[in-house]
C-alpha cells in the first residue's frame, strides 16, 4: 500500500505498541505533526525539547518499555543531546525522531540544519539518517529493536522533510536481520557452574548489583539468590529498588555516598558477585584499592563492561535473569551436599558494622534537615511512591533515606549526572502510571534547570509533586568546597532564587512552603491530598552535608563520616 | 605493542566516522586505517593498526564489536599473517642520479610509475621495515612527496575471515 513517510512513521509507532510520545513541533516535522493530529498516538507537548527527551526516558524507566521522543531539526534536535547522553549512560531504551532539512539541502547550512547524526554518534547505541523513503519501514523497525534489546540504549532516527512527504509501498517488516548485532542472552553453563562453586566456598560473599537487575527484571531471582546463599546485597544508585530496602541482607548503596558498612564489606569481602553493574568510578573509588581481598565474578549483558575498569576473575556474559535462574538451580544441587551456612560470621560482622555506623543525621537541630523530609515522604507515601531526582545532594539523600522496595520506583540520572532530569522524568513516569504518586526530589538549583515544564504538568493535569530541598546553594559543589577548598564558595551560592510558591501559582499549580520541622508533614499531606501538581518548598538547613563520603579518587576504606 | 586488526563492516553511510569516533572518543591510539570493499559489495574490510597493551586491545575489540555496523573483528597479531603497505614516493631525479635510483627501485622490487624532467615517482609494496628502508635510502636524493596506504593484512593458510 502506498503511504507517505509521515504515514509510515505513525504506522511504525502503532506496530511497536507505542501509546505515547513526548515532543515539540517545528518546521521540519510539520508533516509528521499533521499526520499525528487525530491519530491514535497520544502526544505530550513539553515546553522544551530537553523536557521531552527526559520525559521519554522517565517513561521508559518507569515501565521498561521504549520511550519515544519527536522533535524538529536544528535546535530542536540539539536540545535533546543532554537527554540522549543521559539515557545512553544509564542504558535506557529511547527512540528519538528528529526532523531534518530536505535531503537536497543537507550540508548546505540550511535554516535549522544541524548534523544530529554526527553530533549524537558517540552518545547513541546507534543512529540513522534516512535518505530513501523505501528504507524507512526497515529503519524504524531496527531502531526499536536495537533500543530495546541487549544492553538497552537510545537510538536516533533523523528524518529529512522531503522523505516524510515521499511515497513508498514497502511494508513494515515483521523481523529484523542485522549482521553485526545479535545480543547473547543465554549465560554459559560451564561458567555458571564454576560460579556456583566459588559462591559455595566463599566465606565473605557480597552481591554488588546495578541497573541490570532492573533492565532484566530479575529482582525476584536476586532475592532468591541472596536468601539461598545468605550473601548480603549492596546496590549501586542505578540498582536501587532491585532488592527490597527493608530486607535484613540489604546494605544500602555502596561507593562515594554509600553506607560505611557497604564500603567496609567491599573492602573485606573474599568474593564480589557483580550483577548488571559496571564498576563506575563513583562506586569503586581508587581502583587499585577496590576489593583487595576478593575474587570478582561479573555478570553482564555487555561484554565490553567486563574487565573495563576492574580485572574480572570469572565473567559470565548474558541476561542476568537467565544466568541467575541457572545459578540458583546449580546452587541448589550443591546445597544438597553442603548444608553449612558459610556466611554466619560474615553476617554477624556486618550487623555489628551496621549498628556502629548507621546512616544518620542530627534530629534535634530545630532546622528542617533534608534527610528528615525524605523520611517523611517515605512515611506518608508508605514507601510506595515513584521517586525521581535531580542531581547532587537531593539525589543522594533520596537514595540514602527513601528505602526503595520495588524496581522502577527510583528514576535518577546516575551516569551522566544531569541536573534538570528529575522533573521532566516525573512527567514521563506519571503519564505511564496515572494512579501512582510520583515525586521529584529536587534541589532549588536543579529544579530551575527545567522548571518551564510546570506548564506541561498543569496542561495535562498531571499530579506530579516536586519536593524542593531549598538551601539556596548548588549544594553538592558547595559541600566539596567546604570540605576540600577551605569554604571558598565560588559561585555556588545562588543568592537569588524565585519564590517557588508564587512560581507554582503563576503556572496554575499549587505552591506550599515549610520553614520549620513541624510543618513538613502537613505540607506533604496537603500535597498528597490534592490531584493537582504541587511544588513544595522546604527551607532546609543550608549547610547540611551528604554523609558519609569517599573523597573523589580516595579508597573506599578511607570513607569519612563527615 | 602494535596490533593489526581486521574489521568487516557493513558498507554503509557513516561507518568510517563511527569507527574513527570510537577510537578518538575512547582515547585509543590508531597508527593507520585502510578500507576497501570486499567481494560482497555490502561488506567492506578495514585494517586498523592500533597501539596498546592487552587490556586496551581487549577493549578495542569489544568496543568495535559493539558497533551495530561492525560484523566481525579479528586481531591478526595473534596468528601468523602477512601485512603489506604500498607507498608512492616522488623523489628528485637528476640526470646523474637516475641510474642509481632505478637500481634502488629494482633491488626493492619497486616500479617507477611516473617520470618528469626533475622527478621519478616510485611505487613500493612491502612490510613496514622495507618501506622505512627505502625511504631512508631515497632521502639523500630529495623526497618531494610521499603517500602511504597504511597496512593491509591477511591471515596465513587456508582459513579466511568471513561474515
Amino acid at each position: 500500500m502506498k503511504r507517505t513517510g509521515a504515514q509510515v512513521l505513525i504506522e511504525g509507532l502503532q506496530k511497536e505498541n507505542v501509546d505515547v510520545i513526548f515532543g515539540f513541533p517545528g518546521g521540519a516535522v510539520i508533516k509528521i505533526y499533521d499526520e499525528l493530529f487525530g491519530s491514535s498516538i497520544k502526544h505530550v507537548l513539553t515546553r522544551h525539547e530537553q523536557g521531552a527527551i527526559h520525559a521519554a526516558d522517565g517513561y521508559a524507566r518507569a515501565t521498561g518499555k521504549t520511550g519515544v521522543c519527536l522533535v524538529t531539526s536544528g535546535p530542536g534536535a540539539t536540545n535533546t543531546v543532554t537527554g540522549i547522553a543521559t539515557a545512553y549512560m544509564d542504558s535506557v531504551p529511547v527512540v528519538v525522531f528528529t526532523g531534518q532539512v530536505p535531503t537536497p539541502m543537507i550540508g548546505n547550512d540550511a535554516f535549522q540544519e544541524a548534523d544530529i547524526v554526527g553530533i549524537t554518534r558517540p552518545i547513541t547505541k546507534h543512529n540513522y539518517l534516512v535518505k530513501d523513503v523505501n528504507e524507512l519501514p526497515r529503519v524504524i523497525k531496527e531502531a526499536f529493536y536495537i533500543a530495546g534489546t541487549g544492553r538497552p540504549g537510545p537510538v536516533v532516527v533523523d528524518l529529512p522533510k522531503d522523505i516524510m512527504a515521499a511515497v513508498t509501498e514497502n511494508p513494515y517488516p515483521d523481523q529484523v536481520t542485522l549482521k553485526g548485532y545479535n545480543p547473547n542472552y543465554s549465560g554459559h553453563l560451564g561458567q555458571i557452574k564454576r560460579m556456583a562453586v566459588e559462591i559455595m566456598q566463599a566465606k565473605k560473599p557480597l552481591l554488588y548489583t546495578g541497573g541490570g537487575i532492573i533492565s532484566s527484571a530479575c529482582h525476584n531471582e536476586l532475592l532468591e539468590l541472596a536468601e539461598l546463599t545468605q550473601a548480603p546485597v549492596t546496590n549501586t544508585l542505578m540498582g536501587l529498588g532491585g532488592f527490597p530496602g527493608t530486607h535484613p541482607l540489604f546494605m544500602g548503596m555502596l561507593g562515594m555516598h554509600g553506607t560505611w558498612y557497604a564500603n567496609m564489606a567491599v573492602t573485606e569481602s573474599d568474593l564480589i558477585i557483580a550483577i548488571g553493574a559496571r564498576f563506575d568510578d563513583r562506586v569503586t573509588g581508587k581502583i587499585t584499592t577496590f576489593a583487595p581481598h576478593a575474587k570478582i565474578i561479573h555478570i553482564d549483558i555487555d561484554p565490553s563492561s567486563i574487565s573495563k575498569n576492574v580485572k574480572v576473575d570469572l565473567p559470565v556474559v548474558g541476561d542476568a535473569k537467565d544466568i541467575l535462574a541457572k545459578l540458583i538451580t546449580e546452587l541448589k544441587l550443591l546445597k544438597a551436599k553442603n548444608e553449612t551456612a558459610h556466611t554466619k560470621d560474615w553476617l554477624a560482622q556486618i550487623k555489628e558494622w551496621k549498628q556502629k555506623y548507621p546512616l544518620k543525621y542530627d534530629q534535634n537541630s530545630g532546622k528542617i534537615k533534608p534527610q528528615f523530609v525524605i523520611e517523611e515522604l517515605h512515611r506518608l507515601t508508605k514507601g510506595e511512591a515513584i521517586i525521581t531526582t535531580e542531581v547532587g545532594q537531593n539525589q543522594m539523600w533520596a537514595a540514602q533515606f527513601y528505602g526503595f522496595n520495588h524496581p522502577r520506583s527510583f528514576l535518577s540520572s546516575g551516569g551522566l549526572g544531569t541536573m534538570g532530569y528529575g522533573f521532566p522524568a516525573a512527567i514521563g513516569a506519571q503519564i505511564a502510571h496515572p494512579d501512582r504518586i510520583v515525586i521529584d526530589v529536587a534541589g532549588d538549583g536543579s529544579f530551575q534547570m527545567n522548571m518551564q515544564e510546570l506548564a506541561t504538568v498543569v496542561q495535562y493535569r498531571l499530579p506530579v509533586k516536586v519536593a524542593i530541598l531549598n538551601n539556596y546553594f548548588w549544594g553538592m559543589v558547595r559541600q566539596w568546597q567546604e570540605l576540600f577548598f577551605n569554604r571558598r564558595y565560588s559561585f555556588t551560592c545562588t543568592h537569588c532564587a524565585p519564590d517557588f510558591v508564587k512560581l507554582a501559582e503563576a503556572f496554575g499549580a499549587v505552591g506550599l512552603r515549610a520553614e520549620k520541622p513541624e510543618e513538613v508533614a502537613s505540607v506533604i499531606e496537603q500535597a498528597l491530598n490534592t490531584d493537582k501538581p504541587v511544588v513544595m518548598d522546604f527551607r532546609v538547613d543550608p549547610e547540611e552535608n551528604v554523609a558519609p563520603m569517599v573523597p573523589a579518587g580516595g579508597a573506599l576504606k578511607d570513607m569519612i563520616l563527615v | 605493542m602494535r596490533h593489526s586488526i581486521s574489521v568487516l563492516v557493513e558498507n554503509q553511510f557513516g561507518v568510517l566516522a563511527r569507527i574513527a569516533g570510537l577510537f578518538s572518543g575512547r582515547g585509543f591510539n590508531i597508527d593507520s586505517l585502510s578500507v576497501g570493499v570486499t567481494t560482497d559489495p555490502s561488506i567492506s574490510r578495514m585494517t586498523i593498526v592500533v597501539r596498546g597493551d592487552d587490556r586496551i586491545l581487549e577493549q578495542v575489540t569489544k568496543q568495535l564489536n559493539k558497533l551495530i555496523n561492525v560484523v566481525r573483528v579479528v586481531d591478526l597479531t595473534k596468528e601468523e599473517h602477512v601485512g603489506r603497505e604500498m607507498v608512492l614516493i616522488k623523489v628528485t631525479a637528476n640526470q646523474q642520479d637516475r641510474a642509481e635510483l632505478l637500481s634502488i627501485t629494482n633491488i626493492f622490487r619497486g616500479k617507477i610509475v611516473d617520470v618528469s624532467q626533475e622527478t621519478y615517482t616510485i611505487e613500493i609494496t612491502g612490510d613496514e621495515n622495507k618501506i622505512v628502508a627505502i625511504i631512508k635510502l631515497l632521502a639523500p636524493f630529495g623526497i618531494r612527496e610521499i603517500a602511504r596506504t597504511g597496512r593491509v593484512c591477511m591471515g596465513r593458510g587456508g582459513k579466511s575471515i568471513k561474515v
